[in-house]
């Protein structure tokens, strides 16, 4: 059973983590989870990345939600941001393809243009 | 028909609105009764509320706040699928104080969705929106099962976030391990 000192040791190790990500967040992943994004698996495509970030012990990656953001045809939908390089909108992004977007863009710095959306 | 293969994505998008209300607590009920063959589902929230002529409309699918599509129809399919399944939908809400969706269904009814993969769902949700603490309680028969975001945050402190990788590993097993505990369909189907 989880226990709450459990988690104490956690925050001790957490904190040497955050001090280790120099300025904090190195890159930013932002998943689109309207009812278009969900009813298209956005659900389970964010699943996918937070478990390759906790596969790969990833600490300094922020992952968050946003509604709908219209272009519903290429749900599921991720944007990912890395430094203060320009934010990429990918779609769609199966959870099949988040170990690749996440070995190319997010660790690599490399966008991968196939999956770009383009406007 | 349905546009969501299980319930926990209905919850999610459910709570995505109150998210979207600004929301910073979110209290979610899920309640599992073999005995009297219901289940239960509410979500209550403290965000900005619903004024009362859009309340009246709410479960009209071309009634949104959304300014990308003219359609919402999160909340006119859920109210679809609980009645399908011998269920009820409601929704309360005041203005500056929050809004409540309450649903129910037929635990046993053939077209019931299940409940699908809650734990996903809301380590994506916790994870997802650090601003929203989650409190969730989980009842199956007589047992139940409690989680409170606030604790989680009060060990953690201010510098942590719950996205850190233990962190979401521990959420996960805990939330896994009670609903085994409970016997609950979320885990055990």
């Amino acid at each position: 059973m989880k226990s709450l000192e459990e988690l104490r040791k956690i925050k001790e190790r957490a904190l040497l983590r955050r001090q280790m990500a120099s300025q904090g967040a190195k890159a930013r992943i932002i998943v689109a989870m309207g009812t278009c994004g969900i009813a298209a698996g956005a659900r389970d495509t964010m699943s996918a990345i937070l478990k390759e970030l906790e596969q790969r012990g990833i600490a300094d990656v922020t992952v968050t939600q946003t509604g709908c953001l219209g272009l519903c045809e290429y749900e599921p939908i991720v944007q990912v941001q890395v430094g203060d390089q320009e934010m990429v909108t990918y779609g769609p992004i199966q959870p099949e393809r988040v170990p690749v977007l996440i070995e190319k863009h997010v660790l690599g710095g490399e966008p991968v243009t196939e999956w770009q959306i383009k406007q | 028909m349905t546009v969501f293969r299980d319930l926990s994505q209905h919850i999610l998008d459910i709570a995505e609105n109150s998210v979207a209300a600004g929301a910073t607590e979110l209290y979610l009920d899920i309640r599992e009764d073999p005995q009297t063959d219901r289940l239960g589902i509410t979500v209550r929230d403290n965000g900005r509320g619903i004024p009362p002529e859009m309340l009246a409309q709410i479960t009209d699918p071309w009634v949104t706040t959304r300014t990308t599509r003219k359609v919402g129809l999160g909340i006119p399919f859920l109210k679809q699928t609980a009645e399908m399944c011998d269920g009820s939908f409601e929704i309360t809400s005041k203005p500056g104080r929050g809004t409540c969706v309450t649903v129910s269904f037929r635990l046993s009814h053939i077209d019931r969705p299940l409940l699908g993969d809650l734990v996903g769902t809301l380590l994506c949700l916790i994870v997802g929106n650090p601003n929203l603490d989650l409190i969730y309680t989980h009842v199956v028969g007589e047992r139940s099962f409690t989680f409170d975001a606030h604790q989680i945050r009060e060990v953690l402190g201010p510098e942590v976030p719950l996205s850190d990788p233990e962190v979401l590993a521990f959420i996960r097993e805990t939330l896994y391990e009670g609903l085994q505990a409970l016997g609950s369909e979320a885990v055990t189907s």
